[in-house]
């Protein structure tokens, strides 16, 4: 059936009481990618499929993602700009479908080359955004991927005129992946949201990464899915749950349970989506094996939870995240009816503000810290609107080995071996989109 | 010592070494970055954090400008080697540049630990040193770093 794009299939496994399981999952070669693909739609899970780009793709560097595939084609995902447009077509060939639809994943935040390949092959999901594609993934100035971002929204948003439903998710939930107080994660991913309404898109999820603290994380989604209620008339969307996105847990058992606390979450919320890590993720870009037992593993363990009873009363609650974040969002939608515009003056004055993001459009006066409990709070609230609802601890210096110490915290509460030697090799993380 | 925790941001004591720290082209990881650029001033340099997806042409001009006593490049993405490879000859290519100390750190290659011929090829290339990830590399690195002043002095 034509027309029942991403949001549709995450919809009707929603009215079935399934969450959708998701891998991030990008490999250079065709036909690897394909297998990847099969692997993941015969999963004993409700599946979507993930065609995740190589960063010279996303940094819009072709010529060295094209020499790369002459040379020994070892790129980190897979460079759909660079693959002829029939290549692509033939590597989805009788995988995409109805049953299955594939969201292309990038982290660019000059996209639109990227959102062109992907039309041509016949897919029509993406994310990212104007802000989260941006400010932790580079030097491109905000206002040039806000520019972007719109333009290529309008470009995807053109499949509506063909009887496609093409989706758009917010990665504004995941901003630098860890240390990013969840009402700000909120905010963004809201405000990212109405900014693809505004850029005509109408089938949008909005995302979440889980944090440090479950209580917080339920806390957050909760108020997540209060703001979409609020400000999303008119927008078919759901919320994806990411597992963990920052130094992840060395041990099998570890990333395990730290995977199925963010099954539970996702379930426990109602979420609609959940995007998986995998017991390698702490050393390597996992294999399709590592990825199949994963989505397996997360989907058998939301099985065993259902939304919570009082899910229309925890929504609506006064919870401080959504006081928070409802202060943010609404700080930013008054400086003008272009979401755009207001993201970029935002990020100008410091009202929306990510700490320790060493980008030169960000303010960098706000600063967070992990409290005994774990809980991500606000060290300093530099310029955001925050006053009247957040004590912050107060600025103070914050060494290398506090850094990582709050960097590593979920992989030291989920490894039942004790970490051994130097702390520093926690730094060197993979994440991404 | 005087520290600053100024990330992004460009102050620091004016009259300490200066370190400029960068991401390959490709890379868009920062906790890496982060972490160095803190690590770097509690040992007493002042700190030129470039961020992450550093155009080749920028880090050039910014070394060119600068004179770093150290450029610390560090890449986790898998990218490392075939960046690492391309940004070396790239900047000995300039006499101005051929003498500055360069070390590359994390995770280099796409499938785990890298080969001995791949770190030969780093050296090879123009790279002072190299620090695999782990707490080797790390331990390492320090090392290195305890002994840069009188170097940068000299």
């Amino acid at each position: 059936m034509r027309g029942a794009g991403f949001g549709e299939f995450v919809r009707r496994a929603r009215d079935a009481g399934e969450l959708v399981v998701q891998p991030r999952m990008g490999m250079s070669d065709p036909r690897r990618m394909r297998a990847g693909l099969l692997a993941t739609r015969a999963a004993a899970a409700t599946t979507v499929g993930t065609i995740t780009l190589d960063s010279y793709t996303r940094v819009g560097d072709w010529e060295s993602a094209e020499l790369a595939l002459l040379e020994d084609g070892s790129l980190n995902g897979y460079p759909i700009v660079s693959h002829d447009i029939a290549t692509t077509r033939r590597m989805l060939a009788g995988v995409q479908g109805d049953g299955f639809p594939i969201q292309v994943r990038h982290g660019s935040a000059t996209p639109s080359h990227i959102v062109c390949a992907l039309m041509a092959a016949g897919l029509d999901a993406s994310e990212g955004g104007p802000v989260s594609y941006c400010l932790p993934y580079g030097r491109v100035p905000l206002s040039e991927s806000i520019h972007n971002w719109a333009q290529s929204c309008e470009l995807l948003a053109r499949l509506r005129s063909v009887g496609r439903d093409p989706h758009l998710e917010t990665f504004g939930g995941c901003m630098l992946g860890q240390l990013c107080p969840p009402s700000q994660l909120v905010a963004i991913s809201v405000l990212e949201a109405m900014f693809f309404h505004q850029h005509g898109l109408r089938s949008i999820s909005v995302s979440y990464a889980q944090q440090t603290n479950p209580a917080q994380d339920f806390e957050a989604v909760y108020a997540l899915r209060r703001l979409c209620g609020e400000l999303l008339a008119d927008v078919d969307w759901h919320v994806v749950i990411y597992a963990y996105m920052g130094v992840y847990p060395a041990s099998p058992e570890g990333a395990q349970r730290l995977l199925g606390e963010a099954a539970l979450l996702a379930a426990t919320t109602g979420s609609e989506r959940l995007i998986v890590k995998t017991v390698a993720e702490s050393v390597r870009i996992p294999t399709i094996e590592e990825n199949v037992s994963a989505l397996e593993y997360a989907a058998v363990t939301a099985a065993q939870f259902l939304p919570d009873p009082d899910i229309d009363a925890l929504v609506k609650a006064d919870s401080q995240i959504y006081a928070e974040a409802a202060s943010l969002v609404g700080a930013v939608l008054n400086m003008g009816t272009d979401i755009g515009q207001a993201l970029q003056l935002a990020f100008r004055r410091g009202y929306l503000d990510i700490p320790y993001c060493l980008h030169p459009d960000n303010t960098g006066r706000a600063r967070s810290y992990l409290d005994t409990a774990g809980r991500l709070c606000w060290a300093d609230t530099g310029k955001l609107p925050l006053v009247d609802a957040v004590v912050a601890r107060g600025a103070r210096t914050v060494t290398s080995s506090e850094l990582l110490e709050s960097l590593s915290y979920v992989r030291r509460k989920f490894d039942s071996q004790p970490i051994v030697g130097s702390p520093a090799e926690v730094a060197l993380e993979p994440r991404g989109a | 010592m005087e520290m600053t925790v100024s990330v992004g941001r460009g102050t620091a004591v004016k009259r300490d070494p200066l370190v400029i720290v960068t991401g390959c082209s490709s890379d868009s990881h920062t906790w890496n970055l982060v972490f160095l650029q803190l690590l770097l001033e509690e040992l007493g340099y002042r700190v030129l954090n470039l961020g992450s997806c550093v155009p080749e042409d920028l880090l050039i001009a910014e070394c060119l400008a600068r004179r770093p006593v150290l450029l610390v490049v560090s890449s986790v993405n898998g990218h490392g080697y075939r960046d690492g490879m391309r940004l070396i000859s790239r900047l000995r290519e300039r006499a101005e540049l051929s003498r500055m100390p360069v070390v590359v750190g994390g995770k280099l290659g796409v499938s785990g630990a890298q080969s001995r011929d791949q770190l030969a090829d780093l050296v090879e290339a123009g790279f002072d040193a190299i620090f695999d990830d782990g707490a080797e590399g790390i331990a390492s690195f320090r090392r290195l770093l305890y002994s840069m002043p009188q170097r940068a002095i000299a």
